[in-house]
């Protein structure tokens, strides 16, 4: 009897001890903002600038990583729904989804901080970077206008060329081509070397869109590709058809490389960094990667070789990474300070020689390296599908990026492929409407 | 006393029951219930569509069904190449053989490797990128350079090779089960067949085989089920869909949730897809029983 009584006792202290374990840590006094992020190459420079802002103000800043992204993502969604979202987090992910956050209340409204003694904290960003993270008046989404986010870097996604081997291959490297006839006139002559052409991760068919969506704009201007997202054009227009003719030219020409429709950017980087590709269609951030890889790599950054004269090329970019405020965090008011400290000129140029990543603030651009500075020269020449205050539906998006996957193996023409993106675009239109 | 000790059995179960519960049934109906909604899995508002997301699947997904295809061949080829060869490994490793322990150990060691790094080796190993394949060499080099190609990004072999991948990776598994099976069938019974003169084919298929059945099925529903749900090679052989030849249904579910932020239409999908596999295996069993009889 009395060992079951001992038994019950010692089992009641375990259980209350369990729930104690459970209870919040008493607060220390010490402010601490907890920050979620997914960029595992800049853990280290996050974690020094920690440092640095709790020496000078005394909060704490403890930076959490998750990756990869998609497992991040699926956090962030988690933490969402259970109201348990950290001071300060990222979002990846379409303005959509941006705006669902800010609708459900989980992001703060950045707007009158940025507007603080005349816009002095929003002028330090590049007008791109701070775009991805604006809703502007009337914005299809039903946000009320203003700014979201903070972007803490900017990229912007274009071409890089090795130089050795445009030497090899006797071009000028000097001279990287500028118009699309030049760039299918050195496939074919990357074609009789032996060599890879265009590497990139077309596996995972974003980068796809991407560069589809570039020439879209180049062929048509943006307007016409926003109509098209309206649905006011279909994508059987010959500009759309132009569009995707593109791919099946680069597939002829041989200027992509072999098994680029099922190639992920990792392999894509090693290919270009080892020097067995000649170009690479990347972001910006690849710098830093190439830099791991292979730190004597000689190459240049270049815009996609324009396909038409009508309109100027147009490259996706603008905020790399950005950071928003949790609405419902205690501390708010020490996020926003943190992350107006964060991007303040001396920690935005740490942040650039640290991870090799473009700035946010414009300011800090004097002593980035020379590849970068080639990156930094086209954002003013960026766009990005969350500034244009409408989106395409995804299962159009999808449709168009197999599409010109099946283009690029053969299997379809760029006709097929319209006829059949615009029957998805005609049903998620009739979906919408009922 | 009956109610306490009733009481008593309850309470012992009742652990049991709601971590049951919690885990596995509670978000079980769950699922369901979202099956029901459209919802972007961000926002506290679902809107109740009833059951037009099975619908949706049903009569205007077809790439869903195209997925279940290819899921499907993956599965037909591993039932019948995967479960074979890990048949007749076993039933040689039964046997009498020199360093049969050796080879336990090495047909296992591909079921225990994460499925990412098996699909980023055999990657580097078919896929024609950089010269560097090994099999495409091989076949130059044995007078075969006609059949030296991308494996993987072409669409008449992307699948049949993921399928091949697939059953590298899946038949130790067979292969364990088989053996496990096989050393519980009676020595005496082979004793007895070969006493009134069967030869080796017919005590294979009049000992082994009827005594296997029940392992040969097992085997069978945990191939058709572990196939139906891989994903993660797939990712790592050809980094996903390629142009939907190489989709699977928990890619198609993947892509509702995060590419579309459709989290109703993907339990919707989820719950189809479980509904068939549920199918699939019961119809299995119920033949199990039939050839038993």
């Amino acid at each position: 009897m009395l060992s079951k009584k001992l038994w019950w006792g010692v089992l009641s202290v375990l259980f209350f001890s369990f729930l104690c374990g459970c209870a919040p840590k008493q607060d220390s006094g010490k402010t601490t903002l907890t920050i979620w992020h997914w960029m595992t190459d800049r853990q280290a420079a996050f974690d020094q600038l920690a440092k640095k802002y709790e020496a000078a103000s005394g909060v704490k800043i403890n930076f959490e990583l998750y990756a990869p992204s998609d497992a991040y993502s699926q956090k962030v969604r988690a933490a969402a729904q259970g109201e348990t979202l950290p001071d300060i987090f990222g979002i990846l992910g379409e303005k959509r989804d941006f705006s669902s956050f800010i609708k459900a209340g989980h992001i703060l409204d950045l707007t009158p901080f940025m507007s603080e003694q005349e816009g002095q904290w929003k002028k330090k960003f590049f007008a791109k970077a701070l775009a991805v993270n604006e809703f502007n008046e009337g914005n299809s989404y039903g946000i009320k206008t203003g700014f979201y986010g903070v972007p803490i870097d900017v990229m912007t996604i274009e071409m890089v060329y090795n130089k050795d081997l445009f030497k090899e291959l006797g071009l000028n490297p000097q001279n990287p081509p500028k118009n699309f006839k030049d760039f299918i006139e050195i496939g074919k002559i990357i074609k009789q070397a032996g060599k890879q052409g265009l590497v990139s991760g077309w596996g995972e068919v974003w980068m796809v869109d991407c560069l589809a969506n570039n020439y879209a704009f180049n062929i048509m201007g943006k307007d016409k590709v926003l109509a098209t997202i309206r649905g006011e054009v279909p994508y059987t227009d010959p500009d759309w058809i132009m569009v995707l003719d593109l791919f099946k030219q680069m597939r002829e020409s041989g200027v992509l490389a072999n098994g680029i429709v099922t190639m992920v950017n990792k392999t894509a980087e090693q290919l270009f960094a080892n020097g067995k590709a000649v170009f690479a269609f990347n972001g910006s951030w690849c710098v830093n990667v190439y830099k791991g890889m292979n730190p004597s790599l000689n190459y240049g950054a270049m815009l996609p070789p324009q396909a038409s004269d009508k309109y100027p090329m147009t490259i996706w970019g603008g905020a790399g990474s950005s950071f928003m405020v949790n609405a419902r965090s205690k501390h708010t008011q020490e996020a926003v300070k943190f992350l107006r400290w964060m991007t303040d000129n001396e920690q935005q140029a740490y942040l650039a020689d640290a991870t090799q990543n473009l700035p946010a603030n414009k300011e800090c651009l004097k002593n980035i390296s020379k590849i970068l500075a080639q990156f930094a020269d086209d954002v003013e020449l960026t766009t990005h599908p969350n500034t244009w205050g409408v989106s395409e539906f995804p299962a159009v998006i999808e449709a168009l990026d197999k599409g010109i996957q099946s283009i690029i193996i053969g299997e379809k023409s760029p006709e097929q492929v319209a006829t059949d993106v615009q029957k998805i675009k005609v049903r998620e239109l009739a979906k919408k409407r009922a | 006393m009956r109610i306490k000790s009733t009481l008593e059995n309850y309470v012992f179960v009742l652990p049991a029951v709601l971590i049951f519960s919690i885990f596995y049934i509670i978000p079980f109906l769950w699922v369901f219930q979202l099956g029901l909604y459209e919802w972007d899995g961000i926002l506290p508002t679902k809107i109740f569509v009833g059951l037009n997301n099975f619908k949706e699947i049903f009569s205007a997904d077809p790439s869903w069904w195209q997925a279940m295809g290819n899921a499907g061949y993956i599965t037909v080829i591993a039932l019948v190449f995967q479960n074979i060869l890990a048949f007749l490994l076993a039933w040689a490793c039964d046997r009498e053989i020199r360093s049969k322990n050796f080879y336990r150990v090495i047909f296992f060691i591909p079921p225990i490797l994460s499925e990412m790094v098996v699909g980023m080796a055999w990657k580097f190993i078919i896929n024609d990128i950089d010269g560097a394949n090994i099999i495409n060499r091989t076949l130059i080099s044995v007078g075969l350079p006609q059949l030296a190609h991308n494996w993987l990004s072409d669409p008449q072999t992307a699948l049949t090779t993921v399928a091949i991948v697939h059953c590298w990776k899946g038949f130790g598994w067979g292969f364990l089960i088989f053996l496990a099976g096989l050393q519980t069938i009676p020595r005496e019974l082979y004793e007895a067949a070969r006493v009134d003169g069967a030869n080796a084919w017919q005590s294979f298929k009049k000992v082994t085989i009827p005594l296997m059945i029940p392992v040969i099925v097992l085997v069978a529903i945990l191939t058709v089920l572990g196939t139906m749900q891989a994903f993660v090679l797939i990712i790592g052989l050809v980094g996903g869909e390629f142009a939907g030849h190489t989709s699977v249904p928990v890619l198609r579910i993947l892509a509702s949730m995060r590419g579309s932020s459709r989290f109703g239409y993907a339990c919707a999908q989820g719950i189809t897809f479980g509904v068939v596999l549920v199918a699939i295996s019961f119809i299995q069993y119920r033949f199990s029983k039939k050839a038993k009889a």
